[in-house]
């Protein structure tokens, strides 16, 4: 049976919560991005210009169809040097932190716009009429009137795909950026304490996302009795 | 950009010096792919459907202990689960049983504990759809079946699950799909699965390009094939009279 040391843990505090910095800021970064780029794209899906609506089913059913780690690997692997030969970066520039970004970002979209999709189409039609009786251009209706209902019924969902986003942030992992879980195997594989750390790192995303679901359902119940 | 593309690249023989081409190592990536996914699969179904079931029983204990295995599940990312049952659990087990798993051919290692991984995982997701499809029913089903005279066991058995189970098909259809792109992450233990054997063509190649559009194109292949067996399956079991029904 495995003797258990888990001392290597406190001294590594700082080092992994630099690591959780990092995997938060790519969360939050994705989130943000992912929403305004999945909204842009769901308004694209509803749109009656045939060529953006085929262009965002085209972009949504690509990225849900392909695997997160397969993403990542294109975000780090080729984006890269792609980018390198056309603006003629030095070679080597260090872009891991903002092809994670960027990566995390460009998928998670896909499928925020189907949440914001089903979510626009959620709000009654009588809305969007009403909107136009008054005067109302398209663009008008949609940002003043339909959207913020919308958001409104959204919020759970969205933050749920946020949870959803920040354990997936650990699949940078790919990349040997030092996010949390990274710091935490880099931690472990130094001291050979690998069972220790992992068995660390899996209570501290338990904890967090555990806690964080139970914010969200709460919210979600205070809405349905609002 | 001075790229050379050369798609001719995956009939060439391999650089290990053995008679397979490029192409080769992309098949057996994705019969390691199928054939883990599909085997996680099984497991997943079986597993999910029971913890689903116990979590709408009537006993505190029973649906107490399930709530706590989805959340579990659910709560700890992919990627760690993946790394505690392939780095932690040959530790923990008792001596004899972990050092004949370490001393197993590496392949099976990885395979065993991927499997194992997806299906746990993905069965705390099935579990939520059993869940719910039981909890969709009309509560005069299982009445009926009570007043019937059936026990509760029974009354699952012939009255609640089979409409569930044509209820949740839809959902279970995105579940399935999803296990195949989970399978990638299997990748990150060496397993030699799809994604995998792109990277490795990138290594031997230097065809970065090729490689990974090639691999992409098979992720979306699977997908479409996936897609319409499920649609196949939901069309003949669909509950007349639901919606998306005859």
């Amino acid at each position: 049976m495995h003797e258990f040391d888990w001392s290597s843990i406190p001294n590594a505090l700082p080092f992994l919560w630099d690591g959780m910095k990092i995997s938060l800021e790519i969360t939050l970064s994705a989130v943000i991005f992912g929403i305004v780029w999945g909204t842009l794209l769901a308004l694209m899906r509803l749109s009656s210009i045939t060529p953006l609506s085929w262009f965002a089913a085209g972009y949504v059913n690509l990225f849900r169809a392909v695997p997160l780690v397969m993403v990542l690997l294109w975000f780090f692997l080729i984006v890269p040097h792609l980018l390198e030969s056309l603006f003629g970066l030095p070679r080597g520039t260090d872009m891991r932190l903002t092809s994670a970004i960027a990566g995390f970002a460009l998928f998670e979209a896909a499928y925020y716009s189907e949440i914001i999709r089903a979510g626009i189409q959620s709000v009654p039609k009588g809305q969007m009429a009403a909107a136009s009786a008054l005067g109302m251009t398209y663009g008008q209706a949609m940002r003043l009137v339909v959207l913020p209902q919308a958001f409104r019924n959204m919020v759970p969902l969205l933050l749920t795909q946020g949870i959803i986003l920040f354990q997936d942030t650990s699949l940078v992992y790919v990349s040997a950026l030092a996010d949390f879980f990274g710091a935490a195997y880099k931690v472990g594989d130094r001291d050979g304490r690998l069972v220790e750390l992992l068995l660390f790192a899996g209570a501290v995303y338990f904890v967090l996302c555990f806690a964080a679901s139970r914010v969200v359902r709460h919210y979600q119940n205070k809405m349905k009795t609002a | 950009m001075a790229y050379n593309w050369n798609w001719g690249v995956f009939l060439q023989p391999t650089a290990t010096g053995d008679d397979s081409t490029y192409l080769d190592w992309m098949f057996h990536g994705l019969q390691m792919t199928i054939g883990l996914s599909l085997s996680a699969w099984l497991i997943a179904l079986l597993l999910g459907a029971v913890v689903g079931v116990l979590r709408t029983v009537p006993n505190r204990w029973l649906s107490g202990l399930a709530t706590a295995y989805v959340e579990v599940f659910r709560n700890i990312p992919l990627l760690v689960q993946l790394f505690l049952w392939y780095f932690v659990m040959p530790e923990l087990l008792p001596e004899d049983l972990g050092n004949a798993f370490k001393q197993s051919n590496p392949i099976v290692q990885q395979f065993l504990s991927s499997m194992v991984c997806l299906a746990l995982f993905t069965s705390a997701r099935v579990a939520e759809q059993v869940r719910s499809g039981i909890n969709s029913l009309p509560p005069g089903q299982k009445n009926a079946g009570l007043a019937l005279g059936f026990t509760l066991p029974q009354t699952y058995r012939h009255v609640m699950l089979p409409m569930a189970v044509r209820l949740i098909v839809p959902p279970l259809t995105s579940e399935f799909l999803n296990i195949f792109k989970n399978s990638a992450v299997c990748s990150t233990i060496g397993l030699l699965e799809l994604a995998a054997q792109g990277r490795q063509l990138v290594d031997y190649t230097a065809q970065p390009y090729e490689s990974f559009i090639a691999v992409t194109i098979a992720y979306l292949l699977l997908n479409v094939v996936v897609m319409s067996g499920m649609r196949w399956v939901e069309v003949h079991v669909r509950v007349p009279g639901y919606i998306g029904g005859k």
